[in-house]
C-alpha cells in the first residue's frame, strides 16, 4: 500500500544566510490534520522556514517536500494566509475579487470561461467564513479583521491540503483573533488540512495546537505545547533563566524581555517581492 | 469660441478625410487607455505615465530631426523609458525620484533636438500638446497594430497582473511571476503612452491614461466595471474633444483634458454624496455601489 504524501516533510535541513546559520539539522514531519505552531523571537528564522515551504527561499542543506512535491511556485494544494496589512482605500477590488484571485488569479487570461461556476465557488467560500455582509465592499474600506476573514476564504477556496499562515492574527483585536483562528481550525477538522502557523504569540491558538516548533538562535525544540513551553526547556533553548507561567489556560513566558521583545512583528514575508 | 456650437460647420468638418482619420485614431487610443487605466491607477503609475510621455516626446523629437515617422520615434522613446523605469525604479521607495530624474533629462534632450530641427515650429509644438489632425494613414496603421498587440498581451496577463498588483505576497506564493509582470506592463503602458502623445501631446497624455480610470475608481470597486467605465470615459473625452474642437479650430488637447476633468469631478461628487448616504444608519452597511451612469 502506497503511503500518501505528508503535507510537510523536512529532512536534515539547514538554512544559512552568509555565515549566519538560522537553523540546521531540522527534521520535521507534519501529518494531515495536524496544527503546528512555529514560535521564536524575531530573526530566529520562523518566516524563512515559511518562505522555504512556499518555494521563495531554498535550503542550504537537506531536503524538503510539500504535499509530495518539492516546494514550488504555485502548488495548488498549498494555501497561504499572510499578515494583515493596510490596503489602499481607492483600490478597485471587492472582497469577492480578493477571494476569487485565490482560486484562479495565477491562471493566464482574463477568466471569462466558467464565470458562473466561479461565482458560486467564491460565494461558498465567502459564506464559509461568514463574510457575506461585506464581501462586495471595497477591500480598502474593510477592517483588519474583516480582511483576514476574507484571506482565510482566499486560502481555503483552493481546497489546500496544507495551510501556511504567517502571523495572520497580528494587529487584530481579540475577538477577531478568536474568529480567524477558529475558522482555520474548522477547516482542519473538516478536511484534514494540515496547518503550519507562524506566530509570536501562542495564546490565541493554544487550544488548537498539536505541536510546537520553537526556534531560538539556531537551536530548536519540537514537541507538544507542554513539552516545549516549560521553564526547563525554554531556559535551555535561550541559555538564560526563563520562567514559563501558566495562568487560566494561557502561557506566559517571563525573563526574556530583552530576548523576546515580541510585541511588534517586524518582518514581512513579501518584503523581497517589490 | 462662439463657433463652439456652430453645428453646421462641425458637421461639414466631420465629413473631411483627415478628421475621420483623427476620430478613428482617438477611438482606438481611448479603448487602449481605458483598458490600461485602472491597472495604472491601482499600481500608482500616474507619474510613470507622465515620465514615459516625456521620453516619448524626446523620441518623437529625434525622429523629426532625422526625418523618420514621429510615431516610430515616440514609440521607441516610450519603450526605452518604460524599460529604464523598470530597471532603475524597482524599489517602490526609489521609483518616484527615478522617474523625476529620467523625465527631466529626457525633456531637456528633446528641447535640444527640437532646436536643431530646421522645420516648421508647429510640428515641434505639436509633439508637446498634440496635433491629431496631422495623423496620417501610416500613423493609423502603427496605432492600430500597436493597440492590438497591447490589448492581446494584456488579455493574456490580466488575471496574474491584477493578482500581483493588489496582493503581491500571495500572488508570489501562488506562483505568479510578479517580477516579470512589472516591466512587461510598463512596456505596454509605454506603447499606449506613445500613441497618446500624438493626440493630446506629451504633456497631457495623463488626461487619457489616468483621469478616466481615476474617475471610474471613485464610483465602483469592481475591476470589471471600472475597466468598462474607464473605456467609456476615455472615449467620451477623446472623441468628444475632437468634435468640439472642430468648429472653433481650437486645440484638441484643451477639450480632451477638459472633458476628462469634468468627468472626474462628476464621479468625485457621486462618490461624495453616496458616502454621505452610506453613513446614514437607515441604509445597508454594505450597500453595493450601483453602476454609475457614464459621465457626459
Amino acid at each position: 500500500m502506497s503511503q500518501p504524501s505528508l503535507p510537510v516533510e523536512i529532512k536534515e535541513a539547514a538554512l544559512r544566510f552568509g555565515d549566519r546559520t538560522l537553523w540546521s539539522g531540522l527534521d520535521l514531519e507534519v501529518e494531515p490534520g495536524e496544527f503546528l505552531a512555529v514560535l521564536g523571537p524575531n530573526g530566529s528564522g520562523k518566516t524563512s522556514l515559511l518562505r522555504v515551504l512556499l518555494g521563495l527561499n531554498s535550503l542550504s542543506e537537506g531536503k524538503v517536500s510539500v504535499v509530495g512535491r518539492p516546494p514550488g511556485r504555485g502548488n495548488n494544494k498549498v494555501g497561504y494566509i499572510p499578515q494583515q496589512r493596510a490596503m489602499d482605500e481607492a483600490l478597485t477590488l471587492r472582497g469577492t475579487d480578493l477571494v476569487g484571485l485565490g482560486l484562479d488569479g495565477h491562471h493566464w487570461g482574463v477568466g471569462l470561461r466558467g464565470i458562473g461556476a466561479r461565482r458560486r465557488k467564491v460565494a461558498d467560500a465567502v459564506a464559509s467564513v461568514g463574510a457575506e455582509s461585506y464581501a462586495t465592499s471595497p477591500v480598502g474600506r474593510l477592517s483588519g479583521g474583516e480582511q483576514q476573514r476574507l484571506r482565510v476564504a482566499q486560502a481555503l477556496i483552493g481546497e489546500p491540503e496544507l495551510l501556511l499562515c504567517d502571523e495572520p492574527l497580528a494587529s487584530l483585536d481579540l475577538t477577531h483573533q478568536r474568529i480567524v483562528s477558529e475558522l482555520i481550525d474548522k477547516r482542519r477538522g473538516e478536511a484534514e488540512t494540515a496547518v503550519l502557523f507562524v506566530t509570536h504569540e501562542i495564546n490565541p491558538i493554544l487550544s488548537y495546537v498539536d505541536r510546537v516548533l520553537y526556534l531560538v538562535n539556531g537551536q530548536f525544540r519540537i514537541g507538544k505545547p507542554d513539552e516545549v513551553m516549560n521553564s526547563a526547556t525554554l531556559s535551555e533553548l535561550y541559555g538564560a533563566k526563563i520562567e514559563v507561567i501558566k495562568v487560566g489556560g494561557q502561557i506566559h513566558v517571563a525573563g526574556t524581555q530583552s530576548a523576546l521583545c515580541e510585541d511588534q512583528v517586524h518582518h514581512h514575508a513579501d518584503e523581497r517581492v517589490h | 469660441m462662439d463657433k463652439l456650437f456652430d453645428f453646421e460647420l462641425t458637421a461639414k468638418l466631420l465629413g473631411i478625410d483627415f478628421v475621420q482619420t483623427a476620430l478613428l485614431a482617438a477611438a482606438v487610443l481611448g479603448l487602449v487607455a481605458g483598458v490600461l487605466g485602472p491597472l495604472i491607477v491601482m499600481r500608482r503609475m500616474s507619474f510613470a505615465v507622465h515620465g514615459t510621455a516625456e521620453l516619448a516626446f524626446t523620441g518623437a523629437a529625434a525622429a523629426l530631426l532625422i526625418g523618420i515617422g514621429v510615431s516610430y520615434g515616440a514609440l521607441a522613446g516610450a519603450v526605452i523609458a518604460a524599460l529604464l523605469l523598470g530597471l532603475l525604479g524597482g524599489r517602490e521607495s526609489d521609483r518616484d525620484s527615478v522617474i523625476g530624474v529620467i523625465l527631466s533629462f529626457g525633456l531637456g534632450l528633446g528641447v535640444l533636438l527640437l532646436w536643431y530641427y530646421p522645420g516648421r515650429a508647429s510640428n515641434k509644438f505639436g509633439i508637446l500638446v498634440g496635433q491629431i489632425v496631422a495623423v496620417d494613414s501610416t500613423d493609423v496603421t502603427v496605432l492600430v497594430v500597436s493597440s492590438v498587440v497591447v490589448l492581446a498581451v494584456l488579455a493574456l496577463i490580466y488575471r496574474p497582473l491584477l493578482f500581483a498588483t493588489v496582493d503581491p505576497a500571495v500572488a508570489t506564493a501562488r506562483g505568479v511571476p510578479v517580477r516579470m509582470l512589472s516591466p512587461l506592463f510598463a512596456v505596454l503602458v509605454g506603447i499606449a503612452t506613445a500613441l497618446g502623445v500624438q493626440i493630446v501631446g506629451a504633456l497631457l497624455v495623463v488626461a487619457l491614461m489616468v483621469t478616466p480610470a481615476a474617475a471610474a475608481a471613485r464610483v465602483t470597486a469592481s475591476p470589471w466595471k471600472a475597466t468598462v467605465l474607464a473605456v467609456v470615459f476615455a472615449e467620451v473625452a477623446a472623441l468628444g474633444g475632437i468634435v468640439l474642437s472642430l468648429a472653433p479650430g481650437a486645440p484638441v488637447s484643451f477639450f480632451v483634458t477638459a472633458i476628462s476633468f469634468l468627468i472626474y469631478l462628476v464621479c468625485r461628487s457621486i462618490a461624495y454624496f453616496r458616502g454621505r448616504t452610506r453613513r446614514d444608519p437607515v441604509s445597508e452597511p454594505a450597500a453595493l455601489p450601483s453602476p454609475a451612469a457614464p459621465g457626459r
